[in-house]
């Protein structure tokens, strides 16, 4: 499923416009990035959380060429199940 | 700050002109959407935030960690996120 199906699928759902249900699903996404970006966890019962994780710099190589190189510190988020969705997803 | 579902009503309830009863149900069907498709073992993809995955595991052979006995465990079905290159982006924005 796309973010597009997702939108029609909302929107019949919900008896909303396509244009409605598209903000919608555009201001969830943007909110949880915005959260995200300020640093701030995302827990939603049902569904799971989501946390930055911030990693240090370090340098690496370039496993091709062999090249060294520099890695600079990075943040990436990660999800973790929520309790329902995990029993819901299982066989 | 945890920002909640109620966070997430709010900011639609604020940002639409949506009434907070028609925010709060069309955040709940968001959800339930979203859970129905990943429980059919259908992916997720939202352009610009990242994909949510249906992964099937093997069964392993596992160990408690407590007491160190050997234990199989079952082949099961997990969801794992990837982000999006922009939302990896945005994390990384240097601010201001």
């Amino acid at each position: 499923m796309t973010k597009s199906e997702l939108v029609e699928a909302l929107s019949k759902g919900e008896d909303l416009t396509k244009t409605k249900a598209e903000e919608i699903v555009n201001l969830v996404f943007s909110e949880m990035t915005n959260a995200l970006a300020n640093g701030e966890r995302i827990e939603i019962r049902g569904l799971g959380s989501f946390k930055v994780k911030r990693y240090d710099g370090y340098s690496g190589r370039n496993p091709k060429t062999g090249k060294q190189i520099k890695v600079k510190p990075k943040k990436l988020p990660f999800f973790k199940c929520g309790k329902e969705l995990k029993e819901r997803v299982d066989i | 700050m945890t920002i909640t579902k109620a966070n997430l009503i709010d900011s639609i309830y604020k940002q639409s002109d949506l009434r907070k009863q028609e925010s709060t149900s069309a955040v709940e069907s968001l959800l339930e959407i979203i859970k129905h498709t990943l429980e059919s073992g259908e992916d997720l993809l939202v352009s610009g935030f990242g994909k949510f995955c249906v992964k099937d595991k093997n069964m392993r052979r596992g160990r408690n960690p407590h007491t160190g006995n050997g234990l199989m465990l079952d082949a099961r079905r997990v969801v794992t996120f990837k982000c999006s290159r922009t939302l990896r982006e945005n994390l990384n924005k240097k601010k201001k």
